[in-house]
């Protein structure tokens, strides 16, 4: 087996880019990791983790792509319709009661489903008090974000998300087709601040009435997880709503007693105590 | 033999040839069984593991991320997540399709050889398309087994005859065969 001395260059490789650029990856998950770092090997056509080192430490041009290929940034508008659907049944009805809506979407990627939040808030009139903070680690997925600019290709998938989402309207009214491209409606983005942050790295900012960071975790060993969900919940006013993906959960964390499960599908939790 | 993992690909056609195989799997087989079964990203309802559930003797759970993984249980990847083995546990990820395919057989091999090693039995059902392939050549060369089920009991055989071409195969199975194969192989091995 090759794991013994991989596990060393992967150690080596993430302990170097901490030490040289600040960025901390020592704490995600070694399976979904190595295999990220093996796709950057080979995308820069070398052979084995300590080369990719060596050419991280000296050239700051392959250090950018690194991040990019490390950060994993898939996503799309309306991603798990369910939850949209949930979240319009279950949180937007406590969220009416509140004269200001502060909203964190952390790790946001190149934006496509805070584009759908800020949606979903408009259609049903809370967008105008609300403040949507998206944060990312990666500067290169933010200016995306800022654009509002997605590939047309995506949009009929998208379209079909958002119908099953309990949408009011269509989705293309909120957005103009220029070409290849669906340039969306500038007013969404009025209530949302873009912004870097790091969820490994960096501390509580505000106090929120919901966090989402949905599929982010997943890429984190325990420790972090566990260490990201006290910041959270640091962050998250009394009966403020935390949302994770289908897959996650609060088991095994520090604050599991402090959240009541408000929809055990979508993995939406209340804060309580 | 402790560590010992049954990692399982199947595409189309695979419920009725992963529920042949795990309804020959005694309530006492000793290893984990872990399997990822192409199907759309909207199968969200646990209907997987409810109708397996009905005719195995093993536990059957839908994995949930950092999951451990426990001896005597059957695994089966989430709609919509690639599924990795880590060290005692698994992960998720929802990183792009591989091949088409998300939950990936390919990373799931992929990741369980590096984890694992020579105590990896791999097992490569019925499927449309070669996802799977470049896992079974990583499993051998890891020094782990492989079997795959025979193309001619297989409702779609270009999964098995893409694994076969690799040569990594040790055994060619007839589906009805394979349940059986792994229970006196564990036996074997205790």
């Amino acid at each position: 087996m090759s794991t013994e001395l991989e596990v060393l260059e992967i150690e080596l490789l993430t302990e170097g880019i901490f030490r040289h650029y600040g960025v901390d990856f020592r704490h995600y998950a070694y399976a979904s990791l190595r295999r990220r770092i093996w796709n950057c090997v080979r995308a820069e056509k070398l052979s084995t983790v300590t080369q990719l080192l060596d050419r991280v430490l000296h050239d700051t041009g392959s250090m950018e792509r690194l991040l990019l290929q490390l950060s994993v940034n898939v996503t799309s508008m309306f991603r798990d319709p369910g939850f949209y659907r949930a979240f319009r049944e279950k949180v937007v009805p406590m969220l009416r009661s509140h004269p200001f809506i502060r909203i964190w979407h952390a790790g946001c990627s190149t934006g496509e489903e805070v584009y759908s939040m800020a949606i979903l808030l408009e259609e049903e009139g809370l967008y105008e008090r609300s403040r949507i903070y998206a944060t990312d680690m990666n500067e290169a997925v933010l200016a995306q974000a800022r654009k509002g600019i997605f590939s047309m290709d995506m949009m009929t998938e998208y379209t079909r998300n958002y119908a099953l989402s309990g949408a009011k309207a269509q989705l293309s009214d909120y957005y103009l087709a220029r070409y290849d491209f669906a340039l969306f409606r500038q007013s969404l983005r009025r209530n949302v601040v873009f912004a870097h942050h790091n969820l490994v790295t960096d501390g509580s900012f505000n106090e929120f009435n919901v966090i989402l960071c949905r599929n982010v975790m997943i890429y984190f060993d325990r420790e972090l997880q566990s260490s990201v969900h006290r910041l959270f919940y640091a962050s998250l006013r009394r009966f403020g709503i935390l949302a994770l993906g289908r897959k996650e959960s609060l088991r095994g964390t520090d604050h599991e007693g402090d959240y009541l499960e408000l929809d055990p599908v979508e993995r939406i939790y209340r804060r309580m105590a | 033999m402790q560590r010992a993992m049954v990692i399982v690909g199947a595409s189309l056609g695979g419920f009725d040839a992963i529920s042949a195989l795990l309804s020959r799997l005694p309530a006492s087989f000793p290893w984990p069984v872990v399997i990822v079964q192409h199907r759309s990203a909207e199968d969200t309802a646990d209907t997987l593991q409810v109708m397996l559930q009905r005719l195995c003797a093993l536990p059957v759970r839908e994995v949930e991320d950092k999951d451990p993984i426990v001896a005597g249980h059957v695994y089966v990847a989430p709609p919509d997540y690639h599924l990795l083995i880590d060290r005692g546990a698994f992960a998720l990820s929802t990183e792009a399709r591989v091949s088409h395919a998300r939950p990936s057989i390919d990373v799931l091999f992929d990741s369980a050889a590096a984890t694992l090693g020579s105590s990896v039995v791999a097992v490569v059902l019925t499927g449309a398309n070669a996802d799977g392939a470049l896992g079974v050549v990583r499993v051998k060369s890891e020094g782990g087994l492989v079997l795959v089920q025979d193309p001619a009991t297989a409702e779609s055989p270009a999964m098995p005859l893409a694994a076969i071409a690799t040569a990594a195969a040790d055994e060619v199975l007839p589906l009805e065969a394979i349940g059986d194969y792994l229970s006196r192989l564990a036996a074997s091995r205790m």
